[in-house]
């Protein structure tokens, strides 16, 4: 495999960088990430990154606590222990639910919020101790850069088009 | 988005009418073979008045609940529904009549045309000590004096909100109206806040008059809400299959979609929190309401509250499902008419006991009033182009996209 270039191109406004984008991958030149201080609208389809599937797990994670919570009380009010509560009948699961839907809507809501924020922490790999991705520190201050990965002959153009589009500084690794 | 391509004109067309009278005229006739089904006993005449009283109160509800939804659209200097104002404004032009309706309706009762109200006949009141103890509140000329009120602020704020969107229209300067328009709605807020709930603590509260909840007025306030959504969307989806809504984009479907999603939940919420700590808590003074509810009318009440619940958290959850027509239709269509249920529920185990069902004429009924509100909420929106000129935030609107 041949050597790769690793350009940074580091724009002052998030509009700049978003024709920027759309002029490279009108070249056919993936842009690889973009980093920036702030969700950039509409910039998921220009660098082609498809829909987040974290509301699908979001699901899963709400349908096991909600799970998770009618197998608690179930267990501990119902079947271990029958308990009776204000002269509530809680020989019957059904008959005494929805004493038990508040800690269910409590245990889905703490799964589904608690699950998906732990999902993007490992996907996005942001963790204690891991040393940040972030090529620049500027870029969560007030600048927004675009990285590309491309073969060496492909360099000097990509550098020509970011110039074009705006970028203030264009970097190679 | 250039908006002079668009046909901004709408009429209503031959097909549209001929559907508002064929709901008319079967209404019609289901209430007619219902009242003569029966002999008319004074349960009978009671069940007649009760179902006018239903609707009224759902379709005013909804008028009403517009004028909130258009309200806070100001309030919180919101962009994105300007597109949707002239669909807003058609629906609140209701309001009069049903405010008109409401008055009536109420008056009758204080002169003691029909029943719906117990604590209003002096006869029941002399012995009945509960109610003794709340006459101050609950008295006619409270009662007729509140109602005037609260129905001349609606009225005045609705009237002068519709009369002012127009104006902007004519004039070019939607920019100096601005100001006045958001402060006049932050104000109809609060005072629709406060009397919205007292307001239903006596047109539908009191109808049982020995209870009280105080989370009462918050749930009809969100039923009304979550009803007067469905009817935005479902005059939006009219527009679209007649090729006129182009300037309801993908994103503002998406959004209203997510309206009737949240709001069904809130009233979800609300019904069930209601519901549980009077459960839970079994107090003799709080517990005969449901207790009416839960012998006669149990298979409409647990019916009403898993459709309204299930169905928009089912069918709506997903991006896509939002998005489509086909299942914004079906849900608004579903809970468009559990929430009438809902209405029923409310009102019928206070008026009728035992008596009351959903029959023939209570179908009928509801039938009838979906028609004539139709037919009147669309030739009020044939009345004005589609879509605002002028508004500050109209060109944002346009470009919505999310």
């Amino acid at each position: 495999m041949s050597e790769k270039a690793i350009i940074y191109g580091l724009y002052k406004d998030e509009e700049k960088l978003k024709e920027g984008a759309q002029l490279l991958r009108s070249a056919r030149i993936r842009v690889k990430e973009v980093f920036s201080p702030f969700p950039i609208h509409g910039i998921d389809p220009i660098i082609g990154i498809d829909r987040t599937w974290i509301s699908i797990c979001s699901f899963i994670y709400g349908i096991t606590g909600m799970s998770l919570a009618l197998l608690m009380t179930w267990y501990m009010m119902v079947s271990d222990w029958p308990t009776d509560i204000g002269g509530k009948p809680s020989f019957h699961f059904y008959t005494a639910l929805p004493a038990f839907i508040p800690v269910t809507f409590e245990s889905t809501v703490f799964c589904a919020g608690h699950g998906m924020a732990i999902t993007f922490f490992l996907r996005s790999w942001i963790l204690p101790g891991v040393s940040p991705k972030n090529p620049d520190p500027r870029t969560t201050d007030d600048m927004f850069c675009m990285e590309i990965e491309s073969r060496m002959e492909d360099q000097a153009r990509i550098v020509d088009m970011l110039r074009s589009s705006g970028a203030v500084e264009v970097n190679v690794k | 988005m250039d908006t002079n391509g668009m046909n901004l004109t709408y009429t209503l067309s031959s097909k549209t009418k001929r559907i508002c009278q064929i709901l008319i005229g079967v209404g019609l006739l289901f209430t007619v073979i219902g009242i003569f089904k029966h002999e008319q006993t004074a349960i009978q005449v009671q069940r007649i008045w009760s179902n006018i009283w239903v609707n009224i109160m759902f379709f005013f509800g909804i008028s009403l609940l517009a004028t909130f939804f258009y309200a806070v659209q100001y309030a919180a200097e919101a962009a994105w529904a300007v597109t949707y104002k002239r669909i807003m404004e058609s629906v609140m032009k209701f309001l009069p009549v049903g405010a008109a309706l409401v008055l009536v309706y109420g008056i009758l009762g204080v002169l003691h045309v029909h029943h719906t109200w117990k604590w209003m006949d002096p006869t029941i009141v002399a012995g009945d000590k509960m109610l003794q103890n709340k006459s101050a509140f609950l008295n006619p000329a409270m009662f007729l004096g509140m109602t005037i009120v609260f129905l001349a602020v609606y009225f005045a704020y609705q009237r002068w909100t519709c009369k002012a969107s127009m104006e902007i229209d004519a004039n070019g300067d939607g920019v100096s109206m601005w100001k006045t328009n958001k402060t006049r709605a932050a104000g109809f807020l609060v005072f629709f806040g406060f009397t919205s709930v007292v307001g239903s603590w006596f047109w539908l509260m009191s109808i049982d008059a020995h209870w009280f909840s105080t989370l009462f007025g918050w749930y009809v306030f969100a039923g009304q809400w979550v009803s007067a959504i469905i009817v935005f969307n479902l005059i939006g989806l009219h527009l679209k299959n007649k090729g006129q809504g182009e300037f309801i984009n993908e994103s503002h479907q998406h959004d209203m979609g997510k309206w009737m999603f949240a709001i069904s939940f809130l009233w979800t919420y609300l019904w069930f929190s209601q519901f549980m700590l009077i459960w839970y808590a079994n107090l003799p003074e709080e517990v005969g309401y449901y207790l009416a509810r839960w012998d006669d009318y149990r298979g409409l009440l647990w019916t009403m509250f898993f459709v309204n619940f299930a169905v928009p958290m089912l069918m709506l959850m997903s991006r896509d499902s939002k998005r489509n027509r086909t299942f914004i239709f079906i849900v608004g269509f579903i809970i468009f008419f559990f929430h009438w249920v809902d209405t029923f529920i409310m009102i019928m185990p206070g008026t009728m006991g035992q008596e009351g069902h959903l029959g023939l004429m209570e179908i009928g009924m509801f039938l009838l009033s979906c028609g004539g509100f139709a037919w009147y909420v669309l030739s009020q929106l044939a009345k004005a182009p589609l879509l605002v000129k002028n508004h500050p935030y109209i060109d944002e609107s346009l470009h919505f996209h999310i």
